[in-house]
């Protein structure tokens, strides 16, 4: 490390175009050949906004066209992607790639690089005294993989995929709709955007245990770290282990697709469940890989915003550890219906429930964390408040759906689909905007508006649960997933859904204004702006910090901050 | 929430009472229970006896028709609370009246808000088998209470410590980190409630999965590209094959198929099909589900069904439709472009109509092995010992 910085030292004087201690690379070098956590933590968070948009108004045209029943807007839809006359088949056909391209973006391009990739780089080293991750060329091409696995999906829209243009066979790939189901290169492009961004996730994972292992500084033992690193550090684990599962099971898609081999195929003595089986032992974990960051994100805010130390460190650590854990043996719980045998069901019934223990521990936990606090509502705590309520919403639907034969009834529901947005599009996304509140002026430098930050909050907040709230009445009058037009019954609850889509829209535009207020005319961050409570070594920086910091490394005391 | 939703889980939480009792108590307990609920004067009629066929004031003049060639008439008559039974069935439910007069068939008009979504509606679609009805117990009346208390109770803590510690009314943070007695206790106090949730719900699994007796009905569902066949095998295995009826003013989803609302016994839109499948009301009958193409999932959010079919396997599971009726589903896995209109309508129908049915079509015959009183024994023996010692039927709850 030493070594690295006299280098680049080195490189700058030579140069002679440091006139601050930041000897920053030029332009090019600087982002494209980044090696600096931070700068590419800046660029995993513009890319994750970029796709986020993208992947939003995904969504708006999906509620447009769920507005009313009937077919309305695909038809329009279908042209923007190229089709000439398209008939009725392949103007469904864009539905499947909308609901396809708006979980596959969020998930990958959105969720993931945002809070693992942006918030994870940037702050994981900072927090633990770090002067950068521990392989910073692996740190680029992990971006970058990212990147073009994006611009594969982006491309799979263009090209044919069966009944029409795009690969529509929902984020979940299954067998054989995605095999025998939809000939053309689509689905491969799709595939192939899969492999990238996870072998891109699987380098950062290994970035991070690697960093967290052995660059913690002097006196920061496994015990002190902040939950946020305790978070990312289990989040890696998952990572590591679950997404080679998903590349095996995309690439024997893809040899069946493409190489005759049958592995999803009965004709040939395969199986399409196995995919499942393969594909829900990566996808389960991947669940608990968007939500856990953001549970250390809020452990940090509660505790900041509170004045206090965490409650229970140790045990929201290994609650977080627990997850992990226990998230690797309920995949099938996303597979009631397909045929499960009595035992295989009660089992994973059984265990799926088991994780709601170290879920409700942390929820208690953060309550008690402010519990003889001396609260403070800036607006990441608000929004901190907001994602403990919605969190738990999300959390007790879910304890509905772990039960198999209740599962039965809500498996493929709208239900599920309020659920999992409670907890992602809610939780995840919400601890997101919490993070983003919480880190922005140390990150830039300058200052956001509270006051718009507050209305953010609370827009988005009443936006969001009237969009998936009547979802759970949908799920429980039986409405099915993935459906473009739906009978009368279920009009109502979809015109609701989607007016609070153009509440939550409005919420995002005040977002970006916020961001380019900041930019404009947003006063100077200091180093440590939310005060006292903020104890974490980030705070303990220049607002923005240097290009590289802990050159000298911080020495950590006994008893000083969680 | 409207009255006929309140009255309906009213009705819910008196036999959730007796079944938690049940549940919770010893085998003979529960049968004991029953007994009871039996002579503190409940009719005996409204104690269903599945698989109980209709009786000779009921039926058709189709099904009339045929009681000579079944020969099944004296059979049938020996069964216990057979008339009972069928006026219990066909109380308050008008759709019920046979409608054949020509000996044919014709088929039934579904009742407006039953076994289809209803506009506007928070809770579960009315449930018309007993697992639909043990499952709705599950969901209303153990989920939701636990669900509700949660939310609300970390939504008050949330309140009370933003009004009580923020910085004006509690200006000095204390510094209490660790309460190791709390925390066992939010950690054990979750443990037995799932514990608690577990108890009922295992046990729901373990009714799911109870096999069919031997002698019943076998329906052989396939999922196709994008429509329903139904086989079956026990009647000279005719199939019908059952497309989503066009909706008017929308592009043609199915050629050669009528539109809906074109024939007065038609259901809502979206849901409504060409021909039915149509299966004998108050008997088990064994689906077996498969798929010819991509996987499809057959389910009726009525009749608490759900089963994958895919493709290359046979997924088997119990159908039992208490009551008459026409109940509405839809395929539930992605498969394709039209997977929103591959819809599925499920119509039960006394086994005497039902067999008038099944004569309808070229081939079809009636098993002579298998006639319905011969099926009731069994089936009435299969049924659990907590699900007969639920108090009132549905026809009761119904007529209420």
């Amino acid at each position: 490390m030493a070594t690295t910085a006299d280098h680049f030292q080195a490189h700058a004087d030579h140069h002679d175009h440091g006139h601050d201690h930041d000897h920053k690379p030029a332009f090019f070098a600087r982002w494209f050949m980044s090696t600096n956590h931070k700068d590419i933590g800046t660029m995993y968070l513009i890319f994750a906004i970029f796709a986020g948009v993208i992947g939003g108004a995904i969504s708006g045209m999906m509620r447009a066209e769920l507005m009313h029943p009937g077919i309305q807007y695909l038809g329009t839809f279908a042209r923007w992607f190229g089709a000439q006359n398209p008939d009725f088949n392949s103007t469904l056909h864009v539905w499947n790639v909308l609901i396809t391209a708006h979980g596959l973006i969020m998930v990958f391009f959105m969720v993931m690089p945002a809070i693992i990739g942006g918030f994870g780089n940037w702050f994981v080293p900072l927090m633990i005294g770090a002067p950068d991750m521990a392989f910073p060329r692996m740190n680029n091409i992990s971006f970058w993989l990212t990147v073009f696995g994006f611009l594969s999906l982006m491309t799979s829209a263009f090209v044919p995929g069966g009944t029409g243009l795009g690969a529509g066979t929902g984020w979940t790939v299954y067998a054989p709709l995605s095999t025998s189901g939809s000939p053309g290169p689509a689905v491969d492009f799709g595939i192939f955007a899969l492999h990238l961004a996870g072998a891109g996730s699987i380098m950062g994972a290994i970035n991070f245990i690697t960093t967290i292992f052995n660059m913690r500084a002097p006196g920061m033992t496994m015990h002190k770290m902040p939950l946020f690193v305790w978070s990312v550090l289990v989040t890696a684990f998952l990572l590591l282990l679950s997404l080679p599962v998903l590349a095996a099971a995309i690439t024997m898609l893809l040899t069946d697709r493409n190489f005759g081999t049958t592995f999803f195929d009965a004709s040939g003595g395969g199986d399409p469940i196995l995919y499942q089986h393969l594909f829900w032992f990566f996808g389960h974990p991947e669940v608990y890989i968007m939500i856990l960051p953001g549970f250390g994100i809020i452990s940090q805010i509660v505790s900041t915003f509170s004045k206090k130390p965490v409650f229970g460190y140790l045990g929201m650590a290994y609650a977080m550890v627990a997850i992990g854990v226990v998230g690797f043996v309920v995949w099938a719980h996303h597979m009631y219906t397909t045929g499960l045998s009595v035992d295989t069901k009660m089992y994973f019934t059984a265990a799926t429930m088991v994780i709601a223990v170290p879920t409700g521990i942390k929820i208690f936990s953060w309550i008690a964390t402010m519990w003889g606090g001396s609260l403070e509502f800036k607006s990441p705590m608000v929004w901190a408040i907001g994602f403990i309520f919605l969190f738990t919403v999300g959390g007790v639907t879910g304890v509905v759906l772990a039960n198999g034969g209740v599962d039965d009834y809500m498996q493929d529901t709208y239900y599920v689909v309020a659920h999992f947005h409670y907890v992602l599009s809610l939780g995840a996304v919400t601890s997101l905007f919490a993070g983003f509140y919480y880190w922005f002026p140390k990150m830039s430098g300058k200052w956001h508006s509270e006051f718009l930050a507050h209305v953010h909050f609370w827009v988005f907040f009443v936006g969001v649960n009237l969009i998936f709230f009547p979802m759970h009445f949908l799920g429980l009058q039986g409405m099915p997933r993935r459906y473009p037009d739906y009978a009368e019954g279920y009009a109502h609850w979809n015109y609701v859904a989607t007016i609070g889509y153009m509440i939550m829209g409005v919420s995002i535009v005040i977002w970006l204004i916020n961001i380019a207020y900041a930019f404009i005319a947003g006063r100077k961050a200091e180093g440590n702006y939310w005060g006292e409570g903020a104890t974490t070594l980030e705070w303990t920086l220049s607002s923005p910090p240097p290009f590289h910091q802990f050159e000298t490394l911080p020495v950590i005391e006994d008893a000083v901050h969680h | 929430m409207n009255f006929a939703l309140t009255a309906r889980t009213m009705g819910r939480t008196m036999k959730a009472v007796s079944l938690a009792i049940a549940l919770l108590a010893a085998p003979q307990f529960a049968l004991a229970q029953a007994a009871a609920d039996q002579s503190a004067g409940n009719p005996p009629a409204v104690a269903p006896a599945p698989g109980a066929p209709v009786a000779p004031s009921q039926m058709s003049d189709a099904a009339k028709a045929q009681k000579a060639m079944e020969g099944t008439e004296e059979e049938r008559a020996k069964a216990p609370t057979v008339e009972g039974m069928a006026n219990a069935v066909s109380a308050g439910d008008e759709s019920n009246k046979p409608s054949a007069t020509t000996g044919s068939y014709t088929p039934m008009a579904p009742t407006p808000g039953k076994g289809m979504p209803v506009e506007g509606a928070i809770g579960l679609q009315d449930q018309y088998s007993k697992l639909g009805e043990y499952g709705a117990w599950i969901h209303d009346w153990v989920l939701m209470p636990i669900m509700t208390l949660i939310s609300v109770l970390v939504l008050a803590l949330l309140v009370f410590i933003a009004l009580r510690f923020n910085k004006r009314a509690n200006p000095v943070a204390s510094k209490t980190s660790h309460n190791t007695l709390l925390e066992v206790v939010w950690t054990l106090l979750p443990v037995l409630i799932l514990i608690g949730i577990a108890v009922p719900s295992i046990d729901l699994i373990a009714k799911q999965y109870k096999p069919a007796p031997k002698e019943a009905l076998t329906i052989k569902v396939t999922g196709n590209q994008w429509f329903w066949t139904y086989g079956y095998p026990d009647n000279g295995d005719f199939e019908v094959i059952s497309n989503m009826l066009n909706i008017p003013g929308e592009p043609t989803i199915n050629n050669g198929v009528r539109e809906v609302g074109s024939k007065p016994w038609d259901g809502p839109s979206h849901l409504e099909v060409d021909n039915r499948m149509v299966v004998p009301v108050g008997e088990p009958i064994r689906l077996q589900i498969t798929a010819a193409d991509v996987i499809h999932s057959f389910a009726v959010p009525s009749l608490w069904f759900k089963l994958d079919a895919v493709p290359g396997r046979i997924n088997e599971k119990v159908l039992f439709v208490e009551k008459p009726g026409v109940y509405y589903g839809q395929c539930s896995e992605l498969c394709g472009a039209k997977h929103g209109y591959m819809p599925i309508a499920v119509e039960a129908l006394p086994r005497a109509q039902f067999n008038a049915w099944v004569l309808t079509h070229a081939g079809g015959t009636i098993a002579p092995k298998k006639p319905a009183a011969a099926l009731a024994a069994p089936a009435a023996e299969a049924a659990p010992a907590a699900d007969a010692s639920e108090p009132a039927g549905d026809a009761t709850a119904e007529a209420e």
